[in-house]
Protein backbone atom coordinates (compact mmCIF):
# COMPACT_ATOMS: atom_id res chain seq x y z
CA UNK A 1 0.00 0.00 0.00
CA UNK A 2 1.51 3.32 -1.00
CA UNK A 3 0.83 6.70 0.54
CA UNK A 4 -1.89 7.57 -2.02
CA UNK A 5 -3.86 4.46 -1.18
CA UNK A 6 -3.72 5.49 2.43
CA UNK A 7 -5.52 8.77 1.70
CA UNK A 8 -7.94 7.16 -0.71
CA UNK A 9 -8.82 4.63 1.97
CA UNK A 10 -10.04 7.36 4.28
CA UNK A 11 -12.50 8.72 1.76
CA UNK A 12 -13.99 5.30 1.14
CA UNK A 13 -17.76 5.07 1.24
CA UNK A 14 -19.19 3.72 4.45
CA UNK A 15 -22.44 1.76 4.66
CA UNK A 16 -24.00 4.82 6.31
CA UNK A 17 -22.95 7.18 3.51
CA UNK A 18 -24.36 4.80 0.90
CA UNK A 19 -27.62 4.65 2.86
CA UNK A 20 -27.76 8.45 3.03
CA UNK A 21 -27.16 8.84 -0.68
CA UNK A 22 -29.79 6.26 -1.64
CA UNK A 23 -32.30 7.76 0.76
CA UNK A 24 -31.73 11.32 -0.45
CA UNK A 25 -32.44 10.27 -4.03
CA UNK A 26 -35.55 8.17 -3.37
CA UNK A 27 -37.03 10.67 -0.91
CA UNK A 28 -36.54 13.56 -3.35
CA UNK A 29 -38.14 11.49 -6.11
CA UNK A 30 -41.13 10.52 -3.98
CA UNK A 31 -41.63 14.09 -2.79
CA UNK A 32 -41.74 15.22 -6.40
CA UNK A 33 -44.46 12.70 -7.17
CA UNK A 34 -46.36 13.65 -4.02
CA UNK A 35 -46.75 17.24 -5.14
CA UNK A 36 -48.23 16.17 -8.46
CA UNK A 37 -52.01 16.26 -8.72
CA UNK A 38 -53.83 12.91 -8.67
CA UNK A 39 -55.24 13.41 -12.19
CA UNK A 40 -51.85 13.33 -13.95
CA UNK A 41 -51.71 9.56 -14.71
CA UNK A 42 -55.31 9.62 -15.98
CA UNK A 43 -54.55 12.66 -18.10
CA UNK A 44 -51.56 10.90 -19.63
CA UNK A 45 -53.62 7.79 -20.40
CA UNK A 46 -56.38 9.76 -22.11
CA UNK A 47 -53.90 11.82 -24.12
CA UNK A 48 -52.33 8.63 -25.43
CA UNK A 49 -55.77 7.35 -26.44
CA UNK A 50 -56.54 10.52 -28.38
CA UNK A 51 -53.19 10.58 -30.14
CA UNK A 52 -53.50 6.86 -30.99
CA UNK A 53 -56.50 7.68 -33.14
CA UNK A 54 -54.11 9.35 -35.54
CA UNK A 55 -50.61 8.04 -34.83
CA UNK A 56 -49.57 4.70 -33.41
CA UNK A 57 -47.64 5.40 -30.22
CA UNK A 58 -46.94 3.65 -26.93
CA UNK A 59 -47.78 4.78 -23.41
CA UNK A 60 -44.13 5.54 -22.66
CA UNK A 61 -43.76 7.83 -25.66
CA UNK A 62 -45.81 10.48 -23.90
CA UNK A 63 -44.31 12.29 -20.96
CA UNK A 64 -46.40 14.54 -18.78
CA UNK A 65 -44.76 16.68 -16.11
CA UNK A 66 -46.03 19.47 -13.96
CA UNK A 67 -43.53 22.06 -12.86
CA UNK A 68 -44.23 24.68 -10.26
CA UNK A 69 -42.66 28.06 -10.83
CA UNK A 70 -43.66 30.54 -8.21
CA UNK A 71 -47.33 31.37 -8.55
CA UNK A 72 -47.94 29.43 -11.77
CA UNK A 73 -47.57 25.81 -12.82
CA UNK A 74 -46.39 24.64 -16.22
CA UNK A 75 -47.79 21.45 -17.69
CA UNK A 76 -45.13 20.04 -19.95
CA UNK A 77 -46.16 17.54 -22.58
CA UNK A 78 -43.57 15.66 -24.53
CA UNK A 79 -44.73 13.29 -27.28
CA UNK A 80 -42.30 11.28 -29.32
CA UNK A 81 -43.73 10.41 -32.73
CA UNK A 82 -42.40 7.31 -34.45
CA UNK A 83 -40.18 7.59 -37.55
CA UNK A 84 -42.05 7.92 -40.78
CA UNK B 1 -58.71 22.65 25.11
CA UNK B 2 -56.16 19.89 25.07
CA UNK B 3 -53.19 19.60 22.79
CA UNK B 4 -53.62 16.57 20.51
CA UNK B 5 -50.33 14.78 19.85
CA UNK B 6 -49.92 11.88 17.46
CA UNK B 7 -47.04 9.43 17.72
CA UNK B 8 -46.57 8.00 14.24
CA UNK B 9 -43.95 6.45 11.96
CA UNK B 10 -45.37 4.52 9.03
CA UNK B 11 -43.08 1.57 9.68
CA UNK B 12 -43.83 -0.90 12.45
CA UNK B 13 -41.59 -1.86 15.33
CA UNK B 14 -39.69 1.42 15.55
CA UNK B 15 -40.97 2.34 19.03
CA UNK B 16 -44.30 4.17 18.66
CA UNK B 17 -45.99 2.52 21.62
CA UNK B 18 -42.87 2.71 23.78
CA UNK B 19 -42.68 6.41 22.91
CA UNK B 20 -46.39 7.07 23.50
CA UNK B 21 -46.15 5.43 26.93
CA UNK B 22 -42.96 7.27 27.83
CA UNK B 23 -44.01 10.72 26.61
CA UNK B 24 -47.51 10.44 28.11
CA UNK B 25 -46.11 9.32 31.44
CA UNK B 26 -43.49 12.08 31.32
CA UNK B 27 -46.14 14.75 30.76
CA UNK B 28 -48.19 13.39 33.68
CA UNK B 29 -45.05 13.30 35.86
CA UNK B 30 -44.62 16.99 35.17
CA UNK B 31 -48.15 17.70 36.37
CA UNK B 32 -50.12 17.71 33.10
CA UNK B 33 -53.35 15.74 32.96
CA UNK B 34 -52.73 13.31 30.10
CA UNK B 35 -54.54 10.49 28.34
CA UNK B 36 -52.86 8.02 25.98
CA UNK B 37 -55.18 6.54 23.34
CA UNK B 38 -54.35 3.30 21.52
CA UNK B 39 -55.48 3.45 17.87
CA UNK B 40 -54.16 0.01 16.95
CA UNK B 41 -57.54 -1.72 16.74
CA UNK B 42 -57.16 -5.49 16.57
CA UNK B 43 -53.55 -5.44 17.82
CA UNK B 44 -53.65 -3.47 21.05
CA UNK B 45 -50.44 -3.33 23.04
CA UNK B 46 -50.34 0.00 24.82
CA UNK B 47 -52.12 -1.64 27.79
CA UNK B 48 -49.24 -4.15 28.11
CA UNK B 49 -46.54 -1.50 27.89
CA UNK B 50 -48.39 0.59 30.50
CA UNK B 51 -48.97 -2.44 32.71
CA UNK B 52 -52.75 -2.14 32.85
CA UNK B 53 -53.70 -5.06 30.57
CA UNK B 54 -55.77 -6.78 33.26
CA UNK B 55 -57.84 -3.71 33.97
CA UNK B 56 -59.28 -3.22 30.46
CA UNK B 57 -63.06 -3.56 30.72
CA UNK B 58 -64.31 -1.23 28.03
CA UNK B 59 -62.33 0.11 25.07
CA UNK B 60 -62.22 2.85 22.43
CA UNK B 61 -64.68 1.10 20.10
CA UNK B 62 -67.17 0.53 22.94
CA UNK B 63 -67.18 4.28 23.53
CA UNK B 64 -67.65 5.06 19.82
CA UNK B 65 -70.58 2.61 19.65
CA UNK B 66 -72.14 4.06 22.83
CA UNK B 67 -71.74 0.73 24.62
CA UNK B 68 -69.83 2.46 27.40
CA UNK B 69 -69.17 6.01 28.56
CA UNK B 70 -65.72 7.53 28.34
CA UNK B 71 -65.53 7.58 32.15
CA UNK B 72 -66.12 3.83 32.21
CA UNK B 73 -63.52 3.13 29.52
CA UNK B 74 -60.70 5.33 30.81
CA UNK B 75 -58.16 3.36 32.84
CA UNK B 76 -56.52 5.38 35.58
CA UNK B 77 -52.81 4.73 36.02
CA UNK B 78 -51.90 3.18 39.39
CA UNK B 79 -48.66 5.13 39.69
CA UNK B 80 -49.57 8.63 38.60
CA UNK B 81 -52.52 10.81 39.51
CA UNK B 82 -52.76 12.62 36.16
CA UNK B 83 -52.44 9.71 33.78
CA UNK B 84 -55.12 7.72 31.94
CA UNK B 85 -55.17 5.11 29.18
CA UNK B 86 -57.88 4.40 26.61
CA UNK B 87 -57.32 0.90 25.24
CA UNK B 88 -57.93 -0.16 21.64
CA UNK B 89 -60.47 -2.82 20.87
CA UNK B 90 -59.39 -6.33 19.91
CA UNK B 91 -62.17 -6.57 17.29
CA UNK B 92 -61.31 -7.78 13.81
CA UNK B 93 -63.82 -5.38 12.27
CA UNK B 94 -61.77 -3.11 10.03
CA UNK B 95 -64.39 -0.37 10.05
CA UNK B 96 -64.65 -0.14 13.83
CA UNK B 97 -63.13 3.34 13.82
CA UNK B 98 -65.00 6.08 12.00
CA UNK B 99 -64.01 9.69 11.54
CA UNK B 100 -67.18 10.90 13.30
CA UNK B 101 -66.78 8.43 16.17
CA UNK B 102 -63.10 9.25 16.74
CA UNK B 103 -63.84 12.99 16.43
CA UNK B 104 -66.50 12.74 19.10
CA UNK B 105 -64.21 10.90 21.54
CA UNK B 106 -61.25 13.23 20.90
CA UNK B 107 -63.56 16.20 21.46
CA UNK B 108 -64.76 14.88 24.78
CA UNK B 109 -61.21 13.99 25.87
CA UNK B 110 -59.86 17.41 24.99
CA UNK B 111 -62.37 19.02 27.35
CA UNK B 112 -61.03 17.03 30.30
CA UNK B 113 -57.32 16.69 29.57
CA UNK B 114 -54.33 18.90 28.82
CA UNK B 115 -52.69 16.37 26.50
CA UNK B 116 -54.21 13.65 24.34
CA UNK B 117 -51.53 11.29 23.00
CA UNK B 118 -52.67 9.25 20.00
CA UNK B 119 -50.62 6.07 19.61
CA UNK B 120 -50.83 5.31 15.89
CA UNK B 121 -50.71 1.82 14.40
CA UNK B 122 -48.12 1.08 11.70
CA UNK B 123 -49.06 1.49 8.06
CA UNK B 124 -51.22 4.09 6.34
CA UNK B 125 -54.65 2.47 6.73
CA UNK B 126 -57.71 3.79 8.59
CA UNK B 127 -56.27 3.48 12.11
CA UNK B 128 -53.11 5.39 11.23
CA UNK B 129 -55.06 7.98 9.29
CA UNK B 130 -57.53 8.63 12.10
CA UNK B 131 -54.76 8.72 14.72
CA UNK B 132 -53.16 11.69 12.96
CA UNK B 133 -56.29 13.30 11.50
CA UNK B 134 -57.18 15.45 14.54
CA UNK B 135 -53.59 16.14 15.67
CA UNK B 136 -52.07 19.51 16.51
CA UNK B 137 -48.56 18.12 16.77
CA UNK B 138 -46.85 14.99 15.50
CA UNK B 139 -43.94 13.03 16.88
CA UNK B 140 -42.44 11.06 14.01
CA UNK B 141 -40.60 8.08 15.45
CA UNK B 142 -37.76 6.94 13.19
CA UNK B 143 -34.95 4.40 13.41
CA UNK B 144 -31.62 5.30 11.76
CA UNK B 145 -32.27 2.77 9.01
CA UNK B 146 -33.32 3.19 5.36
CA UNK B 147 -36.85 1.74 5.36
CA UNK B 148 -37.85 3.58 8.51
CA UNK B 149 -36.58 6.94 7.21
CA UNK B 150 -38.36 6.49 3.89
CA UNK B 151 -41.65 5.55 5.59
CA UNK B 152 -41.33 8.52 7.94
CA UNK B 153 -41.02 10.81 4.95
CA UNK B 154 -44.15 9.27 3.48
CA UNK B 155 -45.92 9.89 6.79
CA UNK B 156 -44.78 13.53 6.73
CA UNK B 157 -46.43 13.88 3.33
CA UNK B 158 -49.69 12.50 4.69
CA UNK B 159 -49.54 14.74 7.78
CA UNK B 160 -49.25 17.72 5.47
CA UNK B 161 -52.10 16.75 3.16
CA UNK B 162 -54.57 14.36 4.79
CA UNK B 163 -55.12 15.82 8.26
CA UNK B 164 -57.99 17.94 9.56
CA UNK B 165 -55.67 20.94 9.74
CA UNK B 166 -54.66 20.47 6.09
CA UNK B 167 -58.25 19.99 4.92
CA UNK B 168 -59.53 23.04 6.76
CA UNK B 169 -56.59 25.21 5.74
CA UNK B 170 -55.48 25.74 9.35
CA UNK B 171 -51.93 26.11 10.55
CA UNK B 172 -50.12 22.84 9.63
CA UNK B 173 -49.38 20.11 12.16
CA UNK B 174 -46.13 20.78 14.00
CA UNK B 175 -43.88 17.85 13.10
CA UNK B 176 -40.98 16.66 15.21
CA UNK B 177 -38.46 13.89 14.78
CA UNK B 178 -37.70 11.37 17.51
CA UNK B 179 -34.79 9.15 16.52
CA UNK B 180 -34.92 5.87 18.44
CA UNK B 181 -32.62 2.85 18.79
CA UNK B 182 -29.63 5.09 18.13
CA UNK B 183 -26.23 3.50 18.48
CA UNK B 184 -23.44 6.15 18.62
CA UNK B 185 -20.74 3.51 18.37
CA UNK B 186 -22.03 2.21 15.03
CA UNK B 187 -22.54 5.78 13.79
CA UNK B 188 -18.87 6.53 14.55
CA UNK B 189 -17.84 3.43 12.61
CA UNK B 190 -19.92 4.57 9.63
CA UNK B 191 -22.28 1.63 9.96
CA UNK B 192 -25.38 3.60 10.92
CA UNK B 193 -26.99 6.83 9.73
CA UNK B 194 -26.13 9.67 12.09
CA UNK B 195 -28.64 12.05 13.62
CA UNK B 196 -27.53 14.87 11.26
CA UNK B 197 -28.05 12.61 8.24
CA UNK B 198 -31.63 11.77 9.21
CA UNK B 199 -32.38 15.40 10.10
CA UNK B 200 -31.04 16.50 6.72
CA UNK B 201 -33.12 13.97 4.77
CA UNK B 202 -36.40 14.51 6.62
CA UNK B 203 -35.87 18.26 7.22
CA UNK B 204 -37.92 18.53 10.42
CA UNK B 205 -37.06 19.67 13.94
CA UNK B 206 -35.41 17.17 16.24
CA UNK B 207 -37.32 16.41 19.43
CA UNK B 208 -34.84 13.90 20.75
CA UNK B 209 -32.55 10.94 20.26
CA UNK B 210 -33.22 7.78 22.26
CA UNK B 211 -30.21 5.48 22.47
CA UNK B 212 -30.58 1.76 21.80
CA UNK B 213 -30.93 0.51 25.34
CA UNK B 214 -31.49 -2.68 27.29
CA UNK B 215 -33.74 -0.68 29.59
CA UNK B 216 -36.51 -0.57 26.95
CA UNK B 217 -37.07 -4.34 26.86
CA UNK B 218 -36.70 -4.53 30.62
CA UNK B 219 -39.36 -1.85 31.06
CA UNK B 220 -41.82 -3.40 28.62
CA UNK B 221 -41.36 -6.83 30.26
CA UNK B 222 -42.42 -5.25 33.53
CA UNK B 223 -45.19 -3.05 32.17
CA UNK B 224 -43.46 0.10 33.36
CA UNK B 225 -42.98 3.02 30.93
CA UNK B 226 -39.21 3.31 30.41
CA UNK B 227 -39.24 6.99 31.41
CA UNK B 228 -39.86 5.84 35.01
CA UNK B 229 -36.47 4.07 34.94
CA UNK B 230 -34.65 7.27 35.71
CA UNK B 231 -31.28 5.54 36.01
CA UNK B 232 -31.39 4.36 32.40
CA UNK B 233 -30.06 6.25 29.38
CA UNK B 234 -33.31 5.73 27.43
CA UNK B 235 -35.38 6.91 30.40
CA UNK B 236 -33.31 10.08 30.71
CA UNK B 237 -33.40 10.72 26.96
CA UNK B 238 -37.22 10.46 27.01
CA UNK B 239 -37.25 12.84 29.99
CA UNK B 240 -35.28 15.39 27.96
CA UNK B 241 -37.66 14.94 25.01
CA UNK B 242 -40.66 15.67 27.24
CA UNK B 243 -38.97 18.82 28.55
CA UNK B 244 -38.34 19.96 24.96
CA UNK B 245 -41.96 19.22 24.14
CA UNK B 246 -42.89 21.61 26.95
CA UNK B 247 -40.69 24.29 25.43
CA UNK B 248 -37.52 23.88 27.50
CA UNK B 249 -34.18 24.20 25.80
CA UNK B 250 -32.37 21.01 26.81
CA UNK B 251 -29.09 19.93 25.14
CA UNK B 252 -29.09 16.55 23.39
CA UNK B 253 -27.34 13.73 25.23
CA UNK B 254 -26.22 10.18 24.39
CA UNK B 255 -25.09 11.19 20.88
CA UNK B 256 -21.46 10.26 21.42
CA UNK B 257 -19.76 7.05 22.34
CA UNK B 258 -19.50 6.73 26.10
CA UNK B 259 -15.86 6.29 27.02
CA UNK B 260 -15.31 3.25 29.17
CA UNK B 261 -13.40 3.78 32.37
CA UNK B 262 -10.49 1.58 33.38
CA UNK B 263 -12.65 -0.44 35.77
CA UNK B 264 -15.32 -0.95 33.12
CA UNK B 265 -12.70 -2.13 30.67
CA UNK B 266 -11.24 -4.54 33.17
CA UNK B 267 -14.47 -6.01 34.43
CA UNK B 268 -16.51 -5.68 31.24
CA UNK B 269 -19.46 -3.80 32.70
CA UNK B 270 -22.09 -2.99 30.09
Amino acid sequence: MNIFDFFRERKKETPASIAKERLSIIVAHERGQRSQPDYLPALQKELVEVIRKYVNIDQDQVQVALENQGSCSILELNITLPDR
Amino acid sequence: MAKILVVTSGKGGVGKTTTSAAIGTGLALRGHKTVIVDFDVGLRNLDLIMGCERRVVYDFVNVINNEATLTQALIKDKRLENLYVLAASQTRDKDALTKEGVGKVIDELSQNFEYVICDSPAGIETGAHLAMYFADEAIVVTNPEVSSVRDSDRMLGLLASKSRRAEQGLEPIKERLLLTRYNPERVTKGEMLGVEDVEEILAINLLGVIPESQAVLKASNQGVPVILDEQSDAGQAYGDAVDRLLGKDVPHRFLDVQKKGLMQRLFGAR
